[in-house]
């Protein structure tokens, strides 16, 4: 295995990390207005209080390992999504500031707007990789000096507004069976039904997703030549997406929420796999294509970068094991609580 | 008006990182005063550093949440903004900013989260671990970033490859690259002024509390702490000031000259320094200023009269001026350098005089009577935070025309598919975001510290009669000093719950 390959991979690893563990208080936040009273949504913000400032390192690391392993791709990527990246960038304060804000002060009107701030980030946030996902399986016009030819106008395509409704409509679901394993009562009584609605329309985006990716991305499976134990991936992510229903009928929720952790590491992983060896595909010509080779740092910076990641990531598993350790368990509202 | 778009990007990246610079440095310079605070509860078992902590760790939230929001921003600019600049190091620049991720975002969020929100979960000790290993976290974040800038400043470890557009800079030793010319003096500088700006900022809000006669045993306790931390990074910041001066006159000494004002130099004739003063760059001299002549040459060579290289100077351009050019097309902005970094040591040394004072003053027992200085304390937390970032804009002002220094230049760093009107448009919300984003930060810090600390609610320690005395002392110099009507808002104020 190349590093330019180990580098490719991690990147996969990071980008499952984060949507994953992001991913489903992205989610809570989708869901978070369908909470009514202060006491519910207080519940729901709490549920992911300690947990989602870790969940966003992994994009911030996702970030710098994408410059420091593949900086061309980095530098094009990045400032072809000008704009939608800079909406992206103010989701995300929103979304932290809403959290962290919110409970500051006992007022309707000051709690309602963070409550919607909260709302609108995460769906934002969740919709704009969705995008970004999407026209990366499309390609971009990028020209033979690596740098994007194209508008913000056309990044705006059907494809990757389906893929970025997609990943809110699996978000939103994740979060919920997320909320499910952490609530009691009432509340949970109710986000049982969220579960339901989000899965059906989720259903519904994957098959339409699906269908529209094989229809118009030729690209999308053709590696699967290579690699025919990919099919092996779709055919556990359907058995996974149909758990998550099954799992909820039994009242197993630990396990439905395990399916829908697969699911999406399976679409990171098919993701991944329709890409490679590109990182960023030329829409113009496929010689201009930014692959893990052309658009890599030298050798010895992979490696060195190896090294770090070698001797990094078993204290981020250990860290990121010990708090959900720690915060295990439902919501309990303390004083120490948001 | 042709919008340019290198202009508004280095704008936006001045906008973005100024604001993020004013949380960072608050959240290192407290985080570590939290581990003391709870390292003296676990000593002492006084409720009273536990109460410290406690409420100190909130303030600590609310900062840690800025600093984070608006620290993913810097994150990415690089690659929406400075495509070009991004191309050129990343094989370097990328690897610090990585190992930030690896080796320093996750030991801090994780913590954080049992710092926060874990202190029924935890033991008193894990929670203690906690702080200690937050208050780590936020310095190693610190470490790699200040890293990756002084590879930028005084590059080492790299060859250059490559021509056009694949031409870029090579990493050829790691170790180099971490321990660049400036990397460890820059970092220890950065750190202290981060420590100094901590302990301002306890001691202003306890300043505070002590005007206004309320949580006096702790806001006393707090400046039992912070005090003696600022006075020792106050001084510790003109020891560091100065090894980092030196440096800077061996490696950029454009830089340097641009921050004392000085344009020409005569063999066997000192440099002088100013204490104040408006370089003009069209004559080359410095008006209205107050100089010590050869005061220069003293700080960096020990003596009054061997030269410092000045800006007529083609030995400023590294590299050497290229045919065609001029020695002035590499100037950095003089006036703007200069004034940023007079601020800086300015303030520095009103820091010094301002803590010692202070420290004397406690220790014969009289610094908690003295209300005129404590009104100082409350608002002498501006100084850090005006240093902190005029520092940095010294810096890196002082750095152009290059974005690497001698290796690339700032012009040539931006993204090639990124138009004006766009960069316009982004600086236009990011400044409208922070400012709303900075007033409710305000709004809300504000409630917390009126809301303050929790009470303590049973006895202190020491023997009946004593409280008595002690209480009815706090009454008395109390009443003597406020109206009635205020003490009673007081009270009512100190009797809200803390509010979820």
């Amino acid at each position: 295995m190349t590093l330019n390959l180990l580098w490719f991979f991690l990147l996969g690893v990071l980008l499952t990390g984060y949507a994953i563990l992001d991913g489903f208080d992205l989610g809570v936040g989708i869901m978070h207005l369908g909470a009514r009273t202060d006491h519910d949504r207080r519940v729901l913000i709490n549920s992911i209080g300690p947990l989602w400032d870790g969940n966003e390192v992994w994009l911030v690391t996702f970030g710098g390992a994408l410059f420091a392993a593949f900086p061309y791709a980095y530098a094009t990527a990045f400032s072809a999504f000008y704009l939608p990246f800079i909406f992206l960038l103010f989701a995300l304060i929103f979304r932290a500031v809403s959290i962290e804000f919110r409970g500051k002060r006992d007022s309707k009107v000051w709690r309602s707007a963070f409550d919607f701030g909260f709302f609108a980030a995460s769906a934002l946030a969740a919709f704009l990789f969705g995008v970004a996902v999407g026209n990366s399986m499309k390609g971009i016009a990028i020209g033979s000096d690596m740098v994007y030819q194209g508008s913000v106008i056309d990044l705006v395509r059907p494809y990757p507004i389906l893929v970025g409704a997609f990943t809110v409509a699996m978000f939103a679901m994740h979060g919920s069976i997320y909320l499910y394993l952490k609530t009691t009562g009432e509340l949970q009584e109710k986000i049982h039904n969220w579960i339901w609605r989000t899965f059906g329309v989720f259903l519904v985006l994957y098959v339409l997703t699906t269908i529209f990716t094989l229809a118009t991305i030729p690209s999308a499976i053709r590696n699967f030549e290579h690699l025919p134990w990919a099919w092996v991936v779709v055919v556990l992510n359907v058995l996974a997406i149909a758990n998550i229903p099954r799992a909820i009928y039994q009242n197993r929720p630990m396990y439905a929420f395990i399916s829908s952790s697969c699911t999406i590491a399976a679409f990171v992983f098919l993701f991944m796999v329709a890409l490679y060896p590109n990182l960023i595909a030329s829409s113009l010509n496929p010689k201009w294509n930014l692959t893990i080779y052309n658009a890599s740092s030298s050798p010895k910076t992979l490696e060195i970068m190896a090294i770090i990641a070698l001797l990094g990531m078993p204290f981020v598993l250990a860290y990121t094991s010990v708090v959900y350790w720690i915060f295990r368990g439902k919501v309990q509202i303390g004083e120490h609580s948001y | 008006m042709a919008l340019d778009p290198v202009f508004l990007s280095r704008l936006q990246f001045a906008l973005t990182i100024g604001f993020h610079y004013l949380f960072p440095p608050l959240t290192i310079g407290i985080g570590v005063q939290l581990a003391i605070m709870e390292g003296m509860y676990l000593k002492t078992k006084d409720r009273q550093y536990e109460v410290m902590a406690k409420f100190w760790t909130k303030i600590f939230g609310l900062i840690f949440a800025v600093g984070v929001a608006s620290g993913i921003v810097m994150e990415f600019q690089f690659g929406t903004n400075w495509a070009a600049y991004s191309r050129f190091v990343g094989d370097v620049f990328g690897s610090p900013l990585a190992a930030e991720g690896i080796f320093a975002f996750f030991l801090e969020s994780g913590f954080l989260a049992v710092l926060i929100f874990g202190w029924d979960r935890v033991s008193p000790r894990m929670h203690f671990f906690a702080t200690c290993m937050v208050a780590l976290g936020s310095m190693f974040s610190a470490v790699w970033i200040v890293i990756a800038n002084a590879w930028q400043q005084t590059p080492a470890g790299y060859k250059v490859t490559g021509e056009g557009l694949t031409r870029r800079a090579e990493l050829t030793a790691f170790w180099n690259v971490v321990f660049s010319p400036s990397s460890m003096d820059a970092l220890i500088h950065a750190l202290i002024g981060a420590f100094i700006l901590g302990g301002f900022f306890v001691m202003s809000v306890s300043a505070y509390y002590l005007l206004k006669g309320r949580h006096e045993d702790f806001a006393r306790k707090s400046i039992g702490i912070a005090l003696p931390f600022a006075a020792v990074f106050s001084i510790g910041a003109i020891v560091s000031g100065d090894l980092q001066a030196r440096m800077i006159t061996r490696m950029q000494p454009g830089k340097m000259a641009a921050f004392e004002g000085h344009f020409h130099s005569e063999p066997g004739k000192g440099a002088a320094f100013h204490i104040f003063g408006f370089p003009d760059e069209r004559t080359e001299t410095v008006r209205y200023g107050l100089a010590v002549p050869g005061g220069l040459s003293f700080l960096v060579h020990g003596n009054f009269h061997t030269p410092v290289m000045s800006l007529d100077n083609p030995g400023i351009v590294p590299g050497g001026v290229p045919p065609g050019e001029s020695v002035r097309d590499y100037w950095p902005p003089v006036n703007m350098t200069f004034q940023f970094y007079h601020i800086m040591v300015g303030l520095g040394v009103l820091f010094i005089i301002l803590t010692v004072y202070a420290i004397v003053l406690k220790w014969r027992g009289t610094l908690f009577q003295k209300r005129w200085l404590m009104w100082i304390f409350v608002f002498a937390v501006a100084g850090p935070v005006i240093s902190n970032q005029t520092g940095w804009y010294a810096t890196e002002v002082g750095r152009q025309p290059w974005i690497v220094y001698g290796l690339l230049k700032t012009a040539h760093g931006a993204s090639e598919s990124v138009s004006g009107a766009e960069v316009l448009t982004s600086i236009f919300l990011f400044a409208l975001i922070y400012l709303l984003l900075f007033l409710v930060w305000l709004f809300v810090m504000d409630r917390k510290i009126r809301t303050g600390p929790e009470k303590i609610e049973a006895a202190p320690a020491e023997g009946p009669k004593d409280h008595w005395m002690d209480t009815a002392a706090r009454y008395g110099d109390r009443a003597s000093r406020e109206s009635l009507t205020d003490v009673r808002e007081d009270k009512k104020k100190d009797d809200t719950p803390e509010e979820p």
